[in-house]
């Protein structure tokens, strides 16, 4: 068990800068996710917490011991891929066996491992199995029991359910937070999937270009995102920009959205006149009649419980999320009303969010 | 465009039945999408109705004309695969205009001109029609490649996962353009994917297909809110539908002959304990933004439920569990008709 304290790390390659001086704290026992698009910098952070790449600058602390420039092996720490290397020739048993055989573990000690390890990943039938028989499911609890026999201070995990289909993955999702919960040991879970990230994480790190972007609880990042990339990127489907000119006073508890007046959160911040966006969330938009932003419905999308209703305004394609029971007809002009205590407010320029009486302590922390 | 029917087919490779006994006809100007998992025999469909490969059984009809023994050049069907295959040295216009350049057609260059701009303009990517095919993004080059299919006129278009190499943003963007697209030209598509997101979005009806059977054909909501099988129900619902064996119930009237009782998980209410019979506990909220999804543990049954992201709801908590609208299934998974209300 561990904390995983990350300090000013920054890893150039050449010119390119891979990572740009991240700081975050991973509380011992805690799910980790670190959450963006492909060259966000998430798999370099989690290959320099491993050991695996040296950082150009900066600390790595393993439960306070700076470890930064120790080797992978000396870290006590366990890595599973996206691609569950199994040796094709043992069987399960001897596949999880094979790290503690490699420490020269006595025989017993090592059987009544991996004999737990199974029970925790509920594939105790399976032991005897050839692992090129196996389903691609079990193939991944296989792996992960591997890197969870040697007991080791925390585990990385870097898209492991990457290559299996979506569905399949939310189950594992579930079933990986529920071993995270038996088994209690630090993880740091790296994906592009938010869906992924949301379901299974305490905290999430979203991080862009090499920059953390904001740290916080699955719900807070949702509800209260730091910047427009972050809540783009949060969400399915994503949250809607609607842009508009203008300047706000802190105090405020309405807008002035083009000719019409939108109620928001107080404002907490003074801002001079600016190109700005209103941040609505789907399922935070409703049908009316008498609301002032219109727009003509284009496409409706059934999704069993609920239906993705698409919406061209004036101000771009707006997506909203209703009950499956609500009758739309494609053409039709309708009238947006949104949940005004969810809004949030961008300033375009910097991509940031604008404080608001939703904020709590998300930016002055 | 023209009605596309198979009429009981059958096709065997060696031991393996691909497709057995499957009937299905494709009205004009539907959006049918067939749904299953890989190796159900949805390709296998597809390219049974292009001539790719012939029958055991059975018979395939275009517009009313058996075609079976035609070969896959006179069908006057378009085929988008899953992975786009451009000409790379020819720009999005030539490759655009490569299907009606073909001797065997013999269109005037005026109006493959005319076609092709027209297919452009609908696929937004009229800019680009000057680039060469490997400048463009994955989502312009699958326009492209779905482009190639529309530029003709065909009796019908066969699609197969056309859109699963595609980033879940593109697709998300593509699944709307298909369907306004197909809206637009009374297009007659039979659309093959394994992503129920894709089938319940876009079809005109839904068929769901498993080991080479068609099990059940319908819109989405028919077959969402109907499913006529356990399977078919477990097919559709994010999260899964809950299903639990009837000797679990109480307080709910169920037919005889009710083994298994499926509640979608909006269909399933909890609420603070208030006298009623069936207890559960809280084992997790999951927290995805726009809801939460709640895991209960039941009699040694879990479920899933869906609750608002702001309900505070505790790990370990308990909660009454009321069940609306249950689907009753056999010992067979057959669906039984739910009961008077």
């Amino acid at each position: 068990m561990a904390q995983i304290r990350v300090e000013n790390l920054r890893k150039s390659f050449d010119q390119f800068t891979a990572v740009h001086g991240s700081n975050f704290t991973i509380d011992d026992g805690a799910f980790f996710a670190m959450l963006g698009p492909s060259g966000c910098g998430k798999t370099t952070t989690l290959r320099m917490i491993a050991g695996l790449e040296l950082p150009t600058e900066g600390k790595i602390l393993l439960d306070g011991e700076d470890v930064t420039f120790h080797r992978a092996a000396a870290r006590d720490i366990a890595f599973v891929f996206q691609l569950f290397a199994l040796y094709p020739h043992m069987n399960v048993a001897e596949n999880i066996a094979f790290p503690l055989k490699c420490q020269g573990m006595p025989k017993r000690e090592i059987s009544e491992r991996v004999q737990e390890t199974a029970r925790l990943l509920r594939i105790e039938h399976l032991l005897s199995s050839k692992t090129s028989k196996l389903s691609g499911g079990d193939r991944q609890r296989v792996a992960l029991g591997r890197a969870m026999v040697r007991r080791p201070k925390a585990f990385l995990m870097d898209e492991p359910l990457g290559a299996l289909d979506a569905e399949f993955r939310h189950l594992m999702c579930s079933e990986l937070r529920d071993l995270h919960d038996r088994v209690g040991a630090t993880t740091v879970y790296v994906t592009h999937d938010q869906l992924e990230a949301m379901s299974m994480a305490d905290q999430i790190a979203v991080m862009n270009k090499g920059r953390v972007e904001q740290i916080g609880s699955p719900q807070e990042i949702y509800d209260r995102p730091a910047s427009m990339f972050v809540a783009d990127f949060i969400g399915s489907p994503s949250m809607n920009f609607l842009r508009f000119e203008g300047g706000l006073k802190s105090g405020d508890r309405a807008i002035a959205f083009h000719d019409a007046r939108v109620a928001v959160p107080e404002i907490r911040q003074d801002c001079a006149p600016a190109a700005l966006a209103l941040g609505v969330r789907p399922e935070h938009i409703r049908f009316a009649d008498a609301a002032s932003v219109r727009g003509k419905v284009f496409g409706a999308e059934y999704l069993g419980t609920t239906q993705i209703v698409t919406v061209d305004t004036a101000h771009g394609r707006v997506a909203a999320r209703l009950p499956s029971s609500a009758s739309v007809r494609i053409g039709e002009v309708v009238g947006l009303e949104f949940s005004s205590e969810r809004l949030v407010l961008f300033d375009t320029g910097t991509g940031l969010a604008i404080r608001t009486a939703n904020d709590g302590s998300a930016h002055h922390g | 465009m023209a009605d596309v029917a198979l009429r009981n087919i059958t096709k065997r490779f060696g031991a393996v039945e691909a497709v057995r006994e499957l009937s299905l006809t494709v009205n004009d100007g539907e959006f049918l999408v067939l749904l299953g998992p890989s190796g159900a025999g949805k390709t296998t469909t597809l390219r049974l109705i292009t001539g790719l490969e012939t029958p055991d059984a059975g018979s395939v009809m275009i517009d009313g004309r058996d075609v079976t023994r035609d070969p896959p050049g006179s069908r006057d069907i378009a085929f988008v695969f899953q992975q786009y295959s451009l000409y790379p040295h020819l720009t999005v216009y030539d490759n655009l205009a490569f299907p009606l350049r073909s001797p065997a057609r013999r269109v005037p260059e005026p109006v493959i001109r005319k076609r092709v701009e027209q297919t452009a303009e609908l696929l937004h990517i009229a800019s680009k029609l000057n680039n060469r095919a490997t400048r463009l993004s994955g989502g312009e080059m699958q326009r492209v490649a779905i482009g190639r299919a529309l530029v003709r006129d065909p009796s019908i278009y066969l699609m197969d996962e056309p859109l699963s190499s595609l980033d879940a943003k593109l697709r998300a963007e593509l699944r709307l353009e298909l369907k306004r697209i197909q809206l637009d030209l009374g297009a007659t598509i039979l659309y093959v994917t394994h992503d129920q997101v894709e089938a319940m979005t876009m079809a005109s009806r839904i068929g769901v297909i498993k080991d080479g059977q068609l099990l059940q054909c319908g819109t989405p909501r028919e077959i969402y809110e109907s499913p006529s099988s356990r399977y078919v129900a477990s097919r559709l619902g994010t999260p899964q539908i809950n299903f639990l064996p009837a000797g679990l119930l109480a307080d709910v009237a169920v037919p005889p002959g009710t083994e298994t009782v499926g509640i979608r998980t909006e269909h399933l209410r909890i609420g603070a304990r208030n006298g009623g019979v069936m207890v559960g506990r809280v084992h997790r909220v999951e927290h995805l933004g726009e809801q939460n999804h709640v895991h209960l543990d039941y009699k040694g049954a879990t479920l899933v439920t869906l609750a608002d992201p702001h309900q505070p709801l505790q790990a370990g908590q308990e909660v009454e569990l009321h069940l609306m609208r249950p689907l009753c299934f056999d010992r067979a998974g057959q669906r039984i008709p739910a009961p008077a209300h």
